[in-house]
This record gives structure tokens, sequence and C-alpha cells, in this order.
């Protein structure tokens, strides 16, 4: 489903090379964990999936599903399946979060060539969702993400995750902000989107997140290329002996 | 030799004082009302204010009015559904208070014309200073709009719609308030029109007595035919809150002046403003504020959104008198400014005379958040669509603040009908 070949990327504004020749390719079905220390461009990486203007790709391609994506947007990607949930997500006072959960639905069902979805039918979809990650549907009364904690802010983005029912899932760093109950609702909220047609990135620092969304494989970043593949064993190993051994090997 | 040469008029100035000698057999008023008239049109006949006019720097009114229409409007024109269901609607219509008094209980009123034929409000016609043009302007022709009194107690269920209403020609027009002690009540000001060119002055002048709570909205969408100069005066009484919405989204030439002064202790005004500017247009909005008494309080909020060639202005000016201690003001202007040809000017000033105050005010101009945008889009919002939804947030969030939801609904319904029109 996604094939990331000798990718090469930099950051615009001061040409800091970030991503130097990262080669990654993750199936339909399969969960795969992208750990690594801070500063590997795990993030970024994120976020060049995501199709964010700040860094340009020098080399190398980014293939979903065989074809390019990097000629398209943001919009296109996301669209096209694509999802990123953020590390930190952006807090947008004045834009109500429900407007901005139909626009956003029913954007993409226009663009899958469907018909919006009607008020109940959405209304019953997030009031579902919202439950299912024992989130308040006061909160979601409020402006997008203002005033939420760190917490509600990452169920807030599992929660878009299971409105839109994207393809690829990318989740950067979903469980920093997490305390134990809350990392295990969002877990099975990622779980419960767990599927044979489906492919997810787990951005993390942590072997603990991975003990609830359990990996078929786990990649090790370092300086912007992926030194080490392995099961989720490899995540065991990394918790126990840091990641300067792996390191050390590659080097 | 001792020639000064007098500065050549302006044909708008010309037609102006033409159009008086014109009109003054028609226009209503006693003798006090025909005094200050004549005191008026001496004022234009020393020019409209020039940028050289400290208050009209950024609106140079004598070149930038370059003509004035005819008095008679082009066609007629029908009093429209108010923006909150339910209100209380008192048309003006091409300058004439063309209606039926309506009967509700706690509330008077009259029309404009009999109060100017029997003089009572003669002592209202002053203007607050030399640079008042507008003032002036409306003194000078102002032929009718209504005087709407709400009894001492009395909480309106019902909104009240001011509206004025032409179909391009002149109209001058007074809408006078008083909201008695203790009242509650809900003044929409609607300003607005179509067709051919016009020149509209609307003087509101309104008075909140002690410990009443009033909103009042002016919305502006005259058309681009149209020049629009109106003024808002208001002087709030103890214990008495007055909330002043105001949204710019139309008009050619437009200047909107806020007056307003607390005159009892633990007064409270709430400025809440949106420009939304397009085309090639010039709105100005400029707030004289006087904390007069101490123990009083003000916020204003102003938000922009500058499209195409349109330019902008607020000025807000802030006096703080010697005795207002405990004075509380705080004022801000935002402006999201979305073209190259753009642009907006603040001014704010404050003058303080008490050592016990607060006082402050911030000014920025941005773009839109480039963020917020890529988090739009990586939902799989068009760049279109979230630009729009950006631009919306950014002036909503100050509607949004109105905690009256039939308010907040009414205000987005015209915001979203700006949008579609100019998004």
């Amino acid at each position: 489903m996604l094939e990331i070949k000798n990718l090469h990327a930099r950051i615009v504004d001061d040409g800091t090379e970030i991503i130097r020749g990262l080669n990654l390719t993750v199936k339909a079905g399969e969960v795969a964990a992208i750990m690594g220390p801070n500063g590997s461009g795990k993030s970024t990486l994120s976020y060049i999936l995501a199709g964010r203007e700040d860094y340009e790709v020098t080399e190398g391609d980014i293939l979903y599903n065989g074809q390019s994506i990097l000629e398209m947007d943001p919009a296109e990607r996301a669209t096209a399946g694509i999802f990123l949930a953020f590390q930190y997500p952006m807090e947008i006072p004045g834009v109500a979060t429900m407007e901005f959960l139909k626009v956003a639905m029913n954007e993409q069902r226009k663009a899958r060539g469907e018909e919006p979805l009607k008020v109940p039918e959405f209304l019953k979809r997030v009031k579902e969702a919202a439950a299912s990650l024992s989130m308040d549907m006061n909160m979601l009364k409020r402006p997008l993400n203002v005033g939420f904690s760190g917490g509600e802010k990452k169920r807030a983005e599992i929660l878009q995750m299971k409105l839109l029912e994207p393809r690829l899932c990318v989740l950067d760093e979903t469980d920093s902000g997490l305390d134990i109950d809350a990392l295990k609702i969002v877990s099975d909220g990622v779980n419960a989107l767990r599927s044979p047609e489906r492919a997810i990135v787990v951005i993390t620092h942590y072997q603990r997140l991975l003990e609830h969304i359990v990996p078929n494989s786990v990649h090790v970043l370092y300086r912007g290329q992926v030194i080490k593949s392995g099961d989720k064993s490899l995540a065991l190993d990394l918790e126990a002996n840091g990641y300067a051994g792996v390191i050390g090997e590659a080097a | 030799m001792n020639m000064h040469a007098q500065p050549q008029r302006t044909l708008a100035e010309t037609a102006l004082i033409d159009a008086f000698g014109e009109r003054l057999s028609l226009l209503p008023g006693d003798g006090a009302v025909m005094v200050k008239r004549d005191d008026a049109i001496e004022a234009i006949k020393h020019g409209l204010p020039t940028r050289r006019v400290e208050s009209w720097h950024y609106t140079d009114l004598r070149r930038l009015l370059t003509s004035v229409p005819a008095f008679e409007a082009g066609a007629v024109v029908k009093a429209l559904a108010p923006v909150l269901e339910g209100s209380v609607v008192l048309p003006v219509l091409n300058g004439v208070s063309n209606t039926k008094l309506p009967d509700v209980e706690g509330v008077t009123v009259q029309r404009l014309s009999e109060k100017l034929t029997d003089g009572s409000v003669a002592p209202g016609l002053e203007r607050y200073g030399d640079d008042d043009a507008i003032g002036a302007l409306n003194t000078a022709f102002v032929a009718d709009g209504f005087f709407v009194d709400i009894a001492d107690g009395a909480e309106l269920e019902k909104p009240v719609e001011l509206q004025n209403l032409q179909a391009g020609g002149q109209s001058h027009v007074r809408l006078l308030a008083r909201v008695g002690a203790g009242a509650k009540a809900v003044i929409v000001e609607r300003q607005t029109g179509e067709g051919d060119e016009a020149l509209v002055s609307s003087v509101s002048q309104l008075v909140v007595g002690d410990g009443a709570e009033v909103t009042w909205l002016i919305v502006q969408e005259q058309p681009e035919t149209a020049t629009h100069l109106a003024q808002f005066k208001a002087h709030i009484g103890k214990d008495a809150k007055l909330t002043l919405f105001v949204m710019n989204a139309g008009g050619k030439l437009v200047r909107q002046e806020v007056v307003v002064r607390t005159t009892g202790e633990g007064a409270d005004f709430k400025l809440r403003g949106i420009n939304l500017l397009a085309g090639d247009t010039h709105t100005d909005t400029t707030m004289v504020l006087d904390h007069a008494v101490p123990h009083t309080t003000s916020t204003e909020v102003i938000r922009n959104v500058v499209t195409g060639k349109a330019r902008g202005v607020f000025q807000g000016r802030i006096n703080v008198h010697q005795y207002a201690q405990k004075t509380n003001a705080k004022m801000a202007c935002n402006t999201l400014l979305l073209s190259d040809d753009g642009e907006f000017s603040t001014k704010p000033e404050l003058e303080i005379f008490a050592d016990d105050v607060v006082c402050g005010h911030g000014a920025t101009v941005t773009e839109i958040d480039h963020n917020h945008l890529f988090y739009l889009m990586a939902r799989g919002i068009d760049e279109k669509s979230a630009r729009g939804l950006l631009v919306k947030a950014f002036v909503a969030e100050v509607i949004e603040e109105l905690d009256d939801e039939a308010l907040v609904e009414a205000l987005e319904e015209r915001l979203d009908g700006w949008f579609s029109t100019h998004g």
C-alpha cells in the first residue's frame, strides 16, 4: 500500500536535509511501528506523507497504491485515503468542531463521488464514534481543539480518523500526553480500525503503545534512514537496551 | 495685498450647498431646528474635511466624495424581513418613516419628522466638534427617522429593527432611542439599499438608562453604489451595559463613527466590529469613547477581512477623564489581509488623565496561518474551502462572543451571505 523509495527531503526554509535515503514498505492489513531517537526524522516523515509544504522532496518517491503522491496537495492525499493523526493537533479558534467534521466528511465524500451525509446520519456517526472513545459530545461544541487537554486532542484525532475511514493511517506520537486509561481507550480505537484493507503506521518513542497496538513490523529510524527492521520483538529489544546497540550495528 | 484664495469648492460641496437651498422649504423643523440647519450648512460651506483634519486623516472626505446624487430616489423600496425573526420592524424608506406605528407594550414610537416640526429634538442636533462633518450633513438635511422610547423596567421580548433603506438618491435619517432605567432591549439598525448612486447620512442617538442592558447591532450592507456616512452616539448610565456590534459589509465609501460616553459609575461598554471589505471601496470605523466617571469599563474588538483593492480604517480613541479612576479599557484591532492591493490603517489613541486605570490596546495584521490551513487540508478540505473556513472563523469568533444563540445564528447567516458572494 505504501512504498517509500530512497526518499531524500529537506526543510524548504533553510535547506537542512532531514530524510536521507529512506526506504519503507507497508502492506495493506499491516501495522508498522516506526521508532527512533529524537531528531531522527520521525515527525518529518509523517508531515511529508501528509504533504506539508515546509518540506521538499529532493530525491526518491512515495508510492501509495502504486501511484506517486508527491505532486498531490494535502487535501488530495487526504481524500485519496491518507490520514495523519498529528502529534500536536492545531487549535483553530472560530472553527466549530462539528462544522469542521461535517465539511471534512462531505468534502471527502464529494471527492469520491458520494452524496453528502444527511444531518441525522452525520450526527449518529459522530455520536457513535465519540461514545466509543469516551468523549463528551459537549466537547465537540467547542471550537476545533480549543481548550482541549493534550489527551482530549489525541482522542479528537482518533475520532476524526474513525469518521473519515482512511486507508493509510499515520499516527505521530499519538501516545504522548496520554495517561494509562486514555492510552487504552485510544489504542482500542485504533485497533478497531485494523482491517485487511487498511495500513497503519505508528510513530512512537516507546514500547508502551505497542503493547496495546501490537505491530506486525518495527522499523528503526535514525538520521533520516531506516537502519533496522524486524518484528515486534525488536521494539522489546530497544526498550531493554536502548537505541545505542542498533545504531552501533548500523554504523 | 491680502489675497487669500478661497479654495475652490468641489462638485460635491457645490451640489450639497445648492441642494440645501432647493430643499429648505421642504425640510421639517421649527425655528430652533432651522437655526441648527443653517449652522450646519455653514460648516459645510467651509469645506468638507480633508486629510489635514486629524480625525479625517485616513478618510479624506473632500477628495473621496466625488459626486452627490440628486435627492429623489431612483425607485420604490420595500421594507425587508428582519435580521432577527419576530422583530418589530420600523422602516425608513427612501428617507421617510413609512409605516404604521406599532403597538408594543413598553415601547413608544414617534416619527422624527414630527419631533423636528415641534422642535423637541433641536437640542440633539448639536455637532460634537468642529470636525463633525457627518453631524453637519445630517443636521442640515435630516427629514425623518424614528424616536423609540422604551419604558423604565420594560424587558422587551421582541427585538426592534430600525431599517434605513434607499433605492438611490439621498436620504438623511436620525434614529433616536431612549432605553429606560432597568429596561432590556435588543435593537437592530439595518442600513442597506439597492440601485443607483446614493448618499446616506444616518445618525443614531441612544441613551441607556441606569441599570439598563442594551444590545445594539448595526448591520450595514449597502450596495457598492452607496456612500454611507453614519454616526452612533450613546450615553451609558449608572450600572448600565451597552454592547454595540457593528458589521460593515458593503458600501462604496463608508464612515461609521461611534461616539460613546459613560455617564454613571459601573457603566460598561462593549464594541465588537467586523469589517468585511471587498472591491474598490473605503470603509472607516472611528470611535471616540469617553470614560467620564470613575469605575467604568470597556472593551473594543474589531476584526477586519480585506480583499480586492479595499481600504479600511479603524481609529479608536479612548479618553479617560481626570476623575475617571478605576477605568478598565481594552482595545484590539486585528486584520486579515488577503490581497496585496488591499490596505488597513489602524490608529489607537489613549488619552488618560486619571492615574489609577488599566488601559491597553493592540493591533495586528496577519495572513492566513499556514499551519491551520495545512491541518484543514490534511482532512481533505480543499484549499479554497479551507481558506474560506479560516477567514470566516477569524470574524466568527467575535460574533460567537455575543452569547445569544439567535443573534449569533442571524449574524453568521449575514456572514455566510457575504462569503457566498465575495469568498
